[in-house]
């Protein structure tokens, strides 16, 4: 997703001037052609991403689309007060990206994995939220956020699904995307956990089980309409994030149903409910090790089938 | 206008404003009212007609719980109505405590948490160099906003990029929240910090309208650096009563001490 990300943004930065990227030195072996194409657009902060964040906002202040770039957490928890009260409140045109996801970094420890960004994000007022779950939505994404004035958060992850767009296919802010058709469950996933969901609802397939799911690749402002539609047009609402279920992709689903009085006939929340995770693995370990890969979501579609009948 | 005159103005609103809407910051406010009235009255290339005027220096007040003070400063030389200012405080203003620019012209940027201007203000300054503009970035903190560490990340980055279009100005009165910045986290020696971080650093005492004018149009005294000016302030500044006193920070004069403080500063 990174490379994407990158290769975007160098087609973006050529022809907008506008735009800057600062790191908060990270994206090793990732930002060279950038810097090699766009010297002047790209900015190392140093190991301070309080004082990145706020001079990306000065930066912007004064005209320029300013990126952000870090790992996890850094980028997000450690200068949040910056993106709220700098970035946020001023509408500043900064646009706040990490990599690494949920378990993005699972070997590296608690430190890295990025398990409460989405909840945390989604509440600032203003700031567009992205969790793009394949290289598609990853590119267009950061095209996105360069033309939305104001700040967004784009949250990239080291695996994605493999789908693709279909033929003349457009990217919208704020619009789920459906990659795959079905009426007897929907589940509504966010980021590259998508793969997961896809998985399980192939495998279903095979034993007649039509599973739709929607890649929610915006957290905020959120999709409603297709989450109306695929409680109403469905059996069902299943929701999967490589995240905290406390605020995140799931709760954002389920205040999104109920403050509109429409009660799916089943739905569950798939994410993180264990706490921090002091198991280190692979992204691919720890989905297994919390519940969270296409077994398991497969397992929970059966049963939802189950109880809804 | 001289700027002293437009200091006394600024101290009288604020006192209005502190009396009328029960706010507290009003030592913090007196202390810089003769940095704003030099910048304001003197520095400061700003068109009030025009507040988002192209080539404009930009001011930051990083110290955001002396708002009051910038608010005056900018109503006086003709931001907004003065009369606005009456609303400081109160229900339904967006004249917030904490410094806001919504609906305000002339504040470049809406602070309140410390530790947040100053990088705000080394990017503003980096985007100027970067597109080769000539304005000047200046931005005021408190002493005690210096324990923030952020505040020397941006201390590191401004030198490190050369950002002599750059200037802080601490209001060092030596009084934080509760008690002394000795007795807090000690600063010094705070001169040789800054200038261990590159800046070109010089004190000046923060009162005197002549000095600090010369100060800030020295800028920048050496080509390549950012300028820091330790301000030597008094916290409370103008009334006696409430110079020094860290009980000021909080307090808001009713009353008695309302008339007694307007007749100090009218006396001046």
């Amino acid at each position: 997703m990174k490379e994407v990300f990158v290769q975007k943004l160098i087609s973006l930065a050529e022809r907008d001037p506008r735009i800057v990227v600062i790191t908060g030195d990270l994206g090793f072996g990732m930002f060279e052609p950038f810097q090699q194409r766009c010297p002047k657009q790209f900015l190392n902060a140093g190991v301070a991403e309080q004082n990145m964040v706020g001079l990306a906002t000065g930066m912007a202040l004064d005209g320029r689309v300013v990126f952000t770039y870090s790992i996890g957490n850094f980028g997000v928890l450690r200068c949040l007060e910056q993106i709220r009260n700098d970035a946020a409140y001023h509408d500043a045109n900064v646009k706040v990206v990490t990599m690494g996801g949920g378990f993005s970094y699972g070997a590296l420890g608690i430190s890295h994995h990025a398990t409460e960004d989405i909840s945390v994000m989604r509440s600032m007022p203003g700031v567009v939220t992205l969790v793009p779950g394949d290289n598609w939505e990853a590119g267009e994404a950061t095209e996105a956020v360069v033309k939305h004035s104001g700040t967004t958060y784009l949250r990239l992850d080291k695996t994605v699904a493999d789908t693709t767009p279909e033929a003349g296919e457009h990217f919208e802010i704020g619009r789920a995307r459906q990659v795959r058709a079905g009426s007897d469950i929907t589940i509504i996933a966010t980021g590259g956990i998508l793969s997961c969901a896809v998985k399980a609802a192939d495998s279903l397939r095979r034993f007649g089980v039509q599973c739709r799911v929607l890649s929610m690749h915006t957290i905020k402002p959120l999709d409603t309409a297709a989450i109306v539609q695929a409680a109403q047009e469905t059996g069902g609402i299943l929701t999967l994030e490589e995240h905290t279920v406390e605020g995140g992709l799931g709760g954002a689903v389920a205040e999104a149903l109920l403050d509109r009085g429409i009660h799916p006939r089943v739905f569950q929340r798939m994410g993180l409910r264990a706490g921090f995770s002091s198991i280190v693995g692979s992204q691919d370990y720890l989905r297994r090790h919390y519940g969270l890969d296409e077994t398991a979501v497969e397992a929970a579609v059966r049963d939802l089938l189950g109880r809804r009948s | 206008m001289t700027t002293e005159a437009l200091a006394l103005r600024i101290r009288k609103d604020v006192l209005m404003m502190a009396n009328l809407g029960g706010s507290s910051h009003i030592g913090s406010a007196f202390s810089i009212a003769d940095i704003l009235a030099v910048l304001y009255g003197k520095t400061l290339h700003t068109d009030p007609a025009n507040p988002q005027l192209a080539d404009r220096d930009r001011f930051i007040l990083s110290k955001g719980h002396a708002g009051a003070a910038v608010y005056a400063a900018l109503a006086e030389v003709g931001f907004f109505p003065v009369e606005k200012l009456k609303t400081h405080y109160q229900n339904g203003s967006d004249l917030s405590g904490h410094v806001s620019h919504k609906g305000i012209p002339g504040v470049e940027l809406s602070t309140g948490s410390l530790g947040h201007g100053l990088s705000v203000a080394t990017g503003m300054a980096y985007s100027a160099k970067l597109a080769g503009r000539t304005h000047k970035v200046f931005a005021l903190l408190s002493d005690g906003e210096c324990d923030e560490g952020s505040n020397w990340e941006a201390a590191l980055f401004a030198a490190h990029h050369q950002l002599d279009n750059l200037v802080a100005i601490i209001d060092y009165n030596k009084l934080q929240s509760l008690t002394t910045i000795a007795a807090t986290l000690g600063l010094e020696p705070f001169a040789q910090k800054w200038e261990s971080f590159g800046w070109q650093t010089r004190e000046i005492p923060g009162h005197d309208h002549g000095v600090l004018a010369d100060a800030f149009a020295s800028v920048p005294a050496t080509p390549g650096k950012p300028s820091v000016f330790i301000a030597h302030t008094t916290k409370g500044k103008g009334v006696s009563f409430m110079e020094n006193q860290v009980l000021w920070h909080y307090r808001a004069p009713k009353g008695a001490e309302y008339e007694a403080a307007l007749k100090e500063l009218e006396q001046a």
